[in-house]
């Protein structure tokens, strides 16, 4: 675990960059540092591996005082993932990667072996091994930057603004690898960024810094959204919080009726209560929406469903998302393979939506973080 | 063409000897030249009060005439190779202090904290890092320097023909012979552009990372009033 215990850090002009900062990171899990620009994120994080020495307070690593450890060795035990990657332009990309077990003395050959098996986890091709940094693109050398991090298998990863410099497409998709890399190496990871949509998709926890270096909140995502502590966070969470609460409701307890779902050329069901038919192919994979009548008097054409959502692995945010989208206000859920499983009316959703956030009670903080996030 | 390559005999040394011996007199300067610039500019680059004042007492020497120095030195080192030489490496320090200072400069901010946040040391920093970034513009340094010391070596021929390829032209006026001069001219013009391309060679080899378009703008050699227009 890492604990800020009243940490400042006052630079020598004077600025104050983090001002009492006391924070309990827990082991395994992914905390995200998030604020306005020049709030104290990248001084809070560089504190943690001694790039900068705080002015005040201290920090500990399981119990013991980073200011009493060799600041190497501290060093080489934690993962640093710079923005702009912060490659070393003149070492090709399995060299970058190599580079802390190198400095630990591994030798060449198990350097580079470590190195290939953590482009493969990062989501890179082996045949880039040889490329020079300049040869890559930006989301590519991000991956190398955070291959480089996991090198020599740290129990600790510092990310500041890994991803800031990707366009948003290239940024969702390493923010996704990042949560199944997390899943099945479980780091304690300290995350910086400026996107608050980014702390919310990633965090287990996340701190909100003013500027000035002063917490502003430190909650988890869900609590965030429903309980922001002031008006400060309130802006910094911007419009739709509200909706965006939604995604950490799972829409595995949605009503699905599957009635009026039909074969392509089954005969319509007789069903007073589905004014609409969700039209599926052999492979039960969701076509379209029929008019039951127009479909009997034998008119086929098809209106077009919108976007389906996960049924069980969903959030209600993707279900609502769905039901607007779809012209019959009626929501696809579909299995993991695209079969579609049912469908539900934007009522339903609405109701499960009141009664996730009668569930909850007056303590939001207490509610499973559950679905996508 | 035989006349070209003919050296008269009070000179003691066959053409190629020449050559040789001038190649000799040039590189030494520049070797000792950066060995010196290479501490000096590391320093510089740590000590940022530092470089403004190494910058100006390289460009004052680079401004004291190589004859003055001669003159000077005789005393000491009498009328030999070395008297050539100790000017020529401090004349190359004007553009490799610069070149290598602004080269480990060139290395980008992240890249540094980055080496910083793996836990290297100063050192291996330096070392591992630093140096190999700079080394393109440490070669656009040397390039200018080898090229300038490979055309001043000439001057040597005034302090007892200690001037190679310079001599001929010292012989030339004094038997009257206009093919001396073109050939002290000539070879020592070749000279130059040779070894300026193995440099160049070298620094391809050396360097198989630098993106093509980048190799472009880095290649071409500071011009020597550039790097002393930094100087003041
Ligand atoms: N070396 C320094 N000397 C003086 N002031 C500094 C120094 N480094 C940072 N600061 C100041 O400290 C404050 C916090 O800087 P920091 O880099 O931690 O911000 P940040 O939250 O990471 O910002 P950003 O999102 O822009 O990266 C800023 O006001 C900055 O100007
Ligand atoms: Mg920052």
């Amino acid at each position: 675990m890492i604990r800020f215990e009243s940490v400042t850090k006052r630079y020598p002009d004077g600025t104050v960059a983090v001002d009492g900062l006391s924070l309990e990171i827990p082991d395994r899990s992914i905390t995200v540092l998030v604020g306005p620009s020049g709030c104290g994120k990248t001084t809070s994080l560089r504190m943690v591996n001694r790039m900068i020495e705080p002015s005040g307070g201290r920090i500990l690593l399981d119990g013991e005082d980073v200011q009493q450890q060799p600041v190497h060795t501290l060093r080489r035990s934690m993962g640093y993932v710079i923005q702009h990657a912060g490659l070393f332009p003149h070492r090709t990309v399995a060299d970058n990667i190599a580079t802390v077990p190198r400095l630990l003395g591994w030798d060449r050959r198990r350097a580079r072996s470590r190195a290939l098996e953590l482009m493969e986890r990062v989501g890179l091709d082996t045949a880039l091994a040889r490329r020079y940094p300049y040869q890559l693109s930006g989301g590519q050398q991000q991956r190398v930057g955070v291959a480089r991090a996991l090198a020599a298998d740290p129990p600790v990863l510092l990310m500041d603004e890994p991803f800031s410099a990707v366009d948003p497409i290239v940024r969702k998709g390493l923010q996704e690898e990042l949560l199944r890399i997390q899943q099945e190496l479980g780091k304690t990871i300290v995350f910086v960024t400026h996107d608050i949509d980014e702390a919310i998709r990633l965090g287990d926890m996340i701190a909100v810094l003013r500027t000035g270096g002063r917490l502003a909140q430190y909650a988890p995502p869900d609590r965030l959204l429903s309980a922001p502590a002031d008006a400060f966070v309130e802006d910094f969470l911007g419009a739709d919080r509200g909706i965006r609460r939604l995604s950490f409701f799972t829409s595995g307890g949605l009503e699905l009726s599957s009635a009026p779902v039909v074969g392509e050329d089954d005969a319509p069901p007789d069903l007073p209560t589905a004014p609409y038919l969700l039209v599926v192919d052999g492979d039960r994979r969701p076509l379209g929406w029929a008019d039951p009548k127009r479909r009997a008097a034998g008119d086929r054409t098809l209106i077009p469903y919108g976007r389906s959502f996960p049924a069980e692995r969903g959030s209600l945010r993707e279900a609502l998302d769905s039901a607007v989208l779809s012209p019959t206000g009626w929501a696809v859920a579909v299995d993991g393979d695209g079969r579609a499983v049912g469908v539900v009316s934007q009522e339903a959703v609405a109701a499960a939506i009141r009664a996730a956030h009668a569930g909850q009670g007056g303590a939001p903080e207490d509610a499973e973080p559950a679905g996508v996030r | 063409m035989g006349e070209f390559f003919h050296v008269p005999s009070d000179l003691q040394h066959s053409y190629l000897g020449l050559v040789g011996w001038h190649l000799e007199e040039a590189l030494i300067p520049v070797l000792a030249g950066l060995l010196l610039a290479l501490p000096l500019a590391q320093l510089c680059v740590r000590l940022r009060w530092l470089y403004p004042p190494v910058l100006w007492v390289t460009t004052v020497l680079y401004a004291i005439p190589s004859l003055a120095f001669f003159v000077v030195l005789i005393n000491w080192t009498g009328q030999s190779e070395i008297t050539v030489m100790i000017p020529l490496t401090l004349y190359s320090l004007v553009v490799l202090v610069p070149a290598i200072v602004d080269g480990v400069r060139s290395v980008p901010e992240e890249t540094h904290a980055a080496a910083t946040a793996m836990g290297f040391g100063p050192v291996r920093r330096y070392l591992q890092v630093e140096l190999p970034i700079a080394v393109p513009a440490i070669f656009a340094g040397l390039r200018v320097a080898t090229v300038s010391s490979i055309s001043l070596v000439s001057v040597g021929a005034l302090i007892g023909n200690q001037g190679a390829l310079g001599n001929l032209l010292a012989d030339s006026m004094f038997y009257h012979r206009p093919i001396l001069a073109v050939s002290s001219v000539v070879t020592t013009a070749v000279l130059a552009m040779a070894v300026d391309a193995l440099l160049v060679l070298c620094r391809r080899l050396l360097t198989p990372w630098t993106p093509p378009a980048r190799e472009r703008g880095r290649g071409a050699p500071v011009s020597v009033p550039a790097v002393a227009e930094e100087a003041r």
